[in-house]
C-alpha cells in the first residue's frame, strides 16, 4: 500500500507487534477477563462468610490488576493500534474501513469497562461500599459481564480475518459474528482467560498471605478448585477451535508452531505442551488437596507455562494466516492480491509514490531492488536483523555458497508455490532482476536499510 | 502552484468509507472533545498537583489540596486514554493517508508513546500511593511528582507534531525523523496554547469540584475555606485564560494560510468573543464577595464550553480547507487505479498475457526449479539424478512429493506439495524428460490457464 515505510530492521517489524500484542493480550486475559469474575467471587465469600480476610485479599488483588490493566494494560492496547498502523498501515486502514463500527462499539463497551474498573477499585473502602456491601458487589459482577464483553466483540474481528475468502464476497460486521471460527474461539477463550487469571491471582495470594497460613490455606484450595472448574471447558473449547480453523490454513500450521527449519522439534514440542497443561493440573490439584503444603515458588510455575501457552497459541494465530494478511484480499507485504496482475504488467514501483525510481536503470539497478526489498519483503524481514534476509537464503542454500543470479530469480519467482507461506513476489521481471542484485549486494554489505521515520521520503510527484 | 507540485500523490484504500462523510467528520469533532477534556484535566492537574506541592512545604494547606488533587489526575488520566481510541478510529478512517503518513513519519517518537505515556502513568500512581509513606523525604516524593509531570509536559509534543504534520503534504519530503516534524511552523504556538487550556480547564474543573454542594472543603484542607479556593482557581483560571488567548492569537496569524477561510474567521471570532466573556465573568468574580457562587459559574462554564465547540469546530475547518484539494487528487488517481488494476484482472484472466507453455513445465518453473537445477546441487538434489531414480516410475515422484521426509544428511528436509496427482504426474515426466537429457516438446495440453 502507498504510504511511507516506517521499518525495525534490527528487531523486526513483526517482533514490535507481537510484543505489544502478547502482553496486552495476557493483560487482557488475566488481569481482567478472567480476574474479575473471581475477584468478585472472593469478595461475595467475605460477605457470605463474614470473614473480613476474604474481602481484605479480593481488594488487594484488584489493586494490582487496577495498577497494571489501567497503565500497561491500557497503553499496550492503543499500542496494537499504534504498532499496526506503522507496520502494516494498508492492511489496518482496509479492516477499519469495513470494522469500523465493530470497533466503535467495542470501544463503547471498552468506555464502560474502564468506567466500573475505575468505580469498582476506588469506592471498595469507601463508607457507601461498606455500609451497601451488595452494590458494591454488583459493580463487580457488572465489571466481569462488561470485560467478557470486549473480549466477544474483538474475537469477531479477529475470527473473521481467518474465514476463508469471504472477505472479497461480502465483508461487513455480522458475516464476521457468524463465521464458523468465532464461536469455537470465543468458546475456547473464555474458560482459557478464567484458568489462566486463576493461575495468576493464586501466584499473588501466596505471595500475599504468607503469614496467616491457616487463610492461605484456604484461598489457595478455594482459587485453585475455581481453575480446576473451568479446566475441563478450556480443553473442550481448544478442541472445537482446532476442528474450527480452516483446511488450507491446517497446511501451514506445522511450520507456524515452529519455524521452517526446525521442523524436526514439532514432535519434542507437542510433548511440551502436554506437559504444561499436565503441570498447571497438577499444580491445582495439589492446592485443592494440600494447599498448606504448597510452597510459593511451585505457585510461580503453572503462573509461567499458561504465560507462555497463551503467547504461543497467539503466535500460531498469527502465522497460520499466512501468506495474507486478511485472507484472500490481502497479503502480508500490506498488497492487495487484485493488484498483482498490474504489477506484473507494469511494475510495481511505478505504483508507489514513495518510490524515488519508477524505471530500472543500470545504473539504479541496486537502489531499485532496496526499494522492492522495502516495499516487497521488509514487513516481515529484515536485511541482517531479526528473520534476516540474508540468513534465510544462507540456510537455504549453504552457509559458504555462491549466490548466483539466475538461481535466486528462479526462487523469487516460484517461492510462493514452494514456500506456501510466502506472498508471491509482486513486480515485473525487471524489477525481480534488480531485487535479486540488491540481495547479492546486501550479503557482504553491512549497512541495513532505514525506514521513512529517520530518514524520511522521497516525493515523485506523478 | 508550489505546494502542488511539491507533495506526493499516494493512493488511498480502494474501499468504501462506513459511514456518511459528515456522520465521520462530526464524531472525530465531538469525540475529540471529550477526549482532549480529560487530557487537560489530566495534565492541567498533574501542573497543579506539583506546583501546589511545592507550595506546601511552606504551607501545610496546599500539600492538602495537592494530595486530593492528585487523586482526582489517576481517575480522568484512565479516561483520557479511553475517550482517545474513538477519535482515533474516526481519524484513522477519515484521514487514512495523512494520518498514517504522519504516524510513519515520526514513527520512533509515535510508538515510543506507549511505553512512554506507561511509565507516566506508574510514576502518577507512585506519586499518588506514596504521599504518606514518603511524607518524611519530601524531597524524593516531589521528584517522583516533577518526573511525571516532566513527562506529561513532554508527551503532548508528539501528538501535537503529528496533528500538525498530516496537515501539510507538501512539507512531508522535508521531514526526517519526529524532531525535524517539531520544527515545522505553527507546532510550538499549538504547544503553549494546548498547556494554557489545560490549566484553565483543570483550575474551572477544581473550582466546580471543590465548591459544589456537599463538598466539606474546610475540614479536609487546613486554611483553605469556600472563598479562598474560589479566588485561588479563579485568579489562576484568569491568569492561564490571558495567555491562552494571547497565544491563540499568536497561532492564529501564523497559521499557514492553505486552511483558511471566511467561515474559519466566524467560528474563530465567536470562541474569542465568549473566552474574553469568560474572562470578564471570572474577573467580577474574583473581585466579588458573593457567598452564593454557582449560578456565576454555570454562566462561565457556558462560555467555556461554547469557546470550546467553536474551536473544536474551527480546527476541523482549517484541516478539511487545508487537505481539500489534496484529497480530491488522491480520490481520482485511487479512481484511476481501480481501473486499471480491473483492466490487467480482466487480461490475465482471459489469458491474454499467459504464454502457453505444457502445465509440467509451468509447474517445474514456478514450484520446484527453485531448489531443483538441472546438473549440480542447489537446495535439493539435480534433475540428473531424480531422473535415474525415478525413470521406470513417474509415481513414485508423486507418492514422495506428497509426503516428503528427511532423506539426506546436509540437505534441507523438503516440504510437501498436495497438488493432486495430475499436475504431479505432470510435472514428473517433465523432470525425468529433461533430466535424462530430452525435454519433452508437448507433455500435456494445458486448457485450463491457472498456474501450478
Amino acid at each position: 500500500m502507498d504510504f511511507p515505510v516506517f521499518h525495525l530492521d534490527l528487531f523486526g517489524n513483526r517482533l514490535l507487534i507481537a510484543v505489544i500484542a502478547t502482553v496486552h493480550v495476557l493483560i487482557n486475559h488475566m488481569l481482567a477477563v478472567g480476574a474479575m469474575p473471581l475477584i468478585a467471587f472472593l469478595e461475595w465469600r467475605g460477605m457470605k462468610t463474614g470473614d473480613r480476610r476474604w474481602d481484605d485479599l479480593a481488594y488487594r488483588l484488584l489493586f494490582v490488576c487496577f495498577i497494571v490493566t489501567t497503565t500497561l494494560g491500557a497503553l499496550t492496547g492503543v499500542g496494537i493500534w499504534f504498532s499496526t498502523s506503522l507496520v502494516n498501515p494498508g492492511a489496518i486502514g482496509s479492516l477499519i474501513r469495513v470494522f469500523f463500527w465493530a470497533w466503535f462499539t467495542e470501544w463503547t463497551v471498552f468506555v464502560t469497562e474502564v468506567v466500573l474498573i475505575v468505580a469498582y477499585f476506588l469506592s471498595w473502602k469507601t463508607t457507601w461500599a461498606q455500609q451497601n456491601k451488595g452494590r458494591h458487589l454488583a459493580l463487580g459482577v457488572a465489571l466481569s459481564i462488561v470485560s467478557w464483553l470486549t473480549m466477544a466483540v474483538i474475537v469477531a474481528v479477529l475470527g473473521f480475518q481467518m474465514d476463508t475468502g469471504v472477505w472479497t464476497v461480502q465483508p461487513g460486521f455480522w458475516t464476521a459474528v457468524l463465521n464458523p471460527v468465532y464461536l469455537p474461539q470465543l468458546f475456547f477463550r473464555t474458560p482459557f482467560a478464567l484458568v489462566t487469571a486463576a493461575l495468576f491471582l493464586i501466584m499473588l495470594t501466596g505471595a500475599f498471605t504468607r503469614r496467616d497460613t491457616d487463610f492461605r490455606g484456604q484461598a489457595i484450595k478455594t482459587m485453585s478448585a475455581w481453575a480446576l472448574v473451568f479446566t475441563l471447558p478450556m480443553l473442550l473449547g481448544a478442541w472445537s477451535y482446532w476442528r474450527a480453523i480452516p483446511e488450507r490454513m491446517m497446511a501451514n500450521l506445522d511450520t507456524a508452531l515452529t519455524t521452517l527449519s526446525a521442523t524436526q522439534f514439532l514432535d519434542p514440542l507437542r510433548w511440551l505442551i502436554l506437559a504444561s497443561v499436565v503441570a498447571v493440573l497438577a499444580v491445582c490439584l495439589w492446592g485443592v488437596r494440600a494447599p498448606r503444603r504448597l510452597p510459593t515458588v511451585v505457585l510461580a510455575v503453572p503462573f509461567l507455562l499458561a504465560v507462555w501457552q497463551l503467547s504461543y497459541f497467539e503466535r500460531v494465530r498469527e502465522f497460520i494466516r499466512k501468506p495474507d494478511v486478511i485472507e484472500a484480499y490481502m497479503y502480508s507485504n500490506g498488497l492487495r492480491a487484485a493488484d498483482y496482475p498490474m504489477y506484473s504488467e507494469t511494475g510495481l514501483l511505478t505504483h508507489c509514490a514513495y518510490s524515488p525510481m519508477d524505471e530500472i536503470t543500470d545504473e539504479n539497478r541496486v537502489a531499485a531492488g532496496q526499494e522492492m526489498f522495502r516495499l516487497a519483503c521488509s514487513r516481515c524481514h529484515t536485511t541482517h536483523g531479526v528473520n534476516s534476509v540474508v540468513t534465510k537464503l544462507e540456510t537455504m542454500y549453504g552457509p559458504d555458497a555462491q549466490w548466483v543470479a539466475d538461481d535466486l530469480d528462479l526462487y523469487l519467482k516460484g517461492m510462493h508455490n514452494a514456500r506456501p507461506f510466502m506472498p508471491p513476489l509482486p513486480g515485473n521481471d525487471a524489477e525481480r532482476g534488480a531485487l535479486v542484485d540488491y540481495l547479492i549486494a546486501l550479503r557482504n554489505q553491512p549497512a541495513g536499510l532505514d525506514g521513512a521515520q529517520s530518514h524520511g521520503i522521497v516525493a515523485r510527484n506523478n | 502552484m508550489d505546494r502542488i507540485a511539491n507533495w506526493p500523490l499516494p493512493l488511498d484504500i480502494p474501499l468504501p468509507l462506513p459511514a456518511d462523510s459528515v456522520v465521520l467528520q462530526a464524531l472525530l469533532v465531538l469525540l475529540f472533545l471529550w477526549h482532549i477534556l480529560f487530557v487537560y484535566l489530566m495534565v492541567g492537574g498533574t501542573l497543579l498537583t506539583v506546583g501546589f506541592e511545592i507550595l506546601g512545604r511552606r504551607r501545610p494547606g496546599f500539600d492538602k489540596l495537592a494530595k486530593d488533587i492528585a487523586g482526582t489526575v489517576t481517575v480522568n488520566k484512565s479516561l483520557a486514554v479511553v475517550l482517545g481510541v474513538g477519535p482515533l478510529l474516526a481519524i484513522n478512517v477519515y484521514y487514512t493517508v495523512h494520518f498514517y503518513t504522519a504516524n510513519a513519519l515520526t514513527g520512533h517518537a509515535w510508538i515510543g508513546l506507549v511505553p512512554l505515556i506507561t511509565l507516566t502513568f506508574l510514576l502518577t500512581y507512585l506519586h499518588k500511593y506514596t504521599w504518606t509513606s514518603l511524607a518524611h523525604r519530601k524531597g524524593l516524593h516531589l521528584a517522583i511528582g516533577l518526573s511525571s509531570a516532566a513527562l506529561f509536559l513532554f508527551i503532548p509534543l508528539v501528538f501535537l507534531s503529528n496533528i500538525n504534520l498530516m496537515l501539510f503534504p507538501d512539507r512531508w519530503a522535508d521531514v526526517h525523523g519526529f524532531w525535524s516534524a517539531l520544527m515545522l511552523p505553527n507546532v510550538w504556538a499549538r504547544y503553549l496554547y494546548f498547556l494554557a487550556s489545560a490549566v484553565v480547564v483543570s483550575s474551572l474543573f477544581l473550582l466546580f469540584y471543590y465548591l459544589r454542594a456537599g463538598s466539606n472543603v474546610e475540614e479536609r484542607f487546613d486554611g483553605f475555606d469556600r472563598p479562598r479556593l474560589k479566588r485561588l482557581f479563579y485568579t489562576i483560571a484568569l491568569v492561564a485564560g490571558a495567555l491562552q488567548l494571547g497565544v491563540g492569537s499568536l497561532l492564529f496569524f501564523t497559521l499557514p494560510d492553505v486552511g483558511q477561510s471566511t467561515a474559519l474567521m466566524a467560528t474563530v471570532g465567536l470562541a474569542v468573543v465568549f473566552g474574553v466573556l469568560a474572562l470578564g465573568l471570572i474577573w467580577g468574580e474574583i473581585a466579588s464577595r458573593r457567598v452564593s457562587v454557582m449560578p456565576r459559574m454555570a454562566l462561565v462554564f457556558t462560555c467555556v464550553t461554547v469557546a470550546a465547540f467553536a474551536m473544536g469546530y474551527g480546527r476541523h475547518l482549517y484541516r478539511d480547507e487545508a487537505l481539500r484539494e489534496h484529497r480530491r487528487q488522491i480520490a481520482v488517481r485511487t479512481h484511476d487505479i481501480g481501473w486499471q488494476t480491473a483492466a490487467a484482472q480482466y487480461r490475465q484472466a482471459t489469458g491474454q498475457t499467459l504464454v502457453r507453455v505444457p502445465l509440467g513445465q509451468r509447474i517445474f518453473e514456478g514450484t520446484c526449479a527453485a531448489c531443483h537445477a538441472l546438473d549440480r546441487v542447489l537446495v535439493g538434489p539435480p534433475l540428473t539424478e531424480i531422473a535415474e531414480l525415478y525413470r521406470e516410475n513417474p509415481s513414485g515422484i508423486v507418492t514422495w512429493t506428497e509426503a516428503p521426509f528427511r532423506k539426506r544428511e546436509g540437505f534441507t528436509a523438503m516440504p510437501a506439495f498436495k497438488l493432486g496427482e495430475e499436475k504431479l504426474l505432470a510435472v514428473a515426466g517433465y523432470m525425468i524428460g529433461l533430466g535424462s537429457g530430452n525435454p519433452p516438446e508437448n507433455a500435456v495440453a494445458d486448457e485450463s490457464g491457472e498456474e501450478g
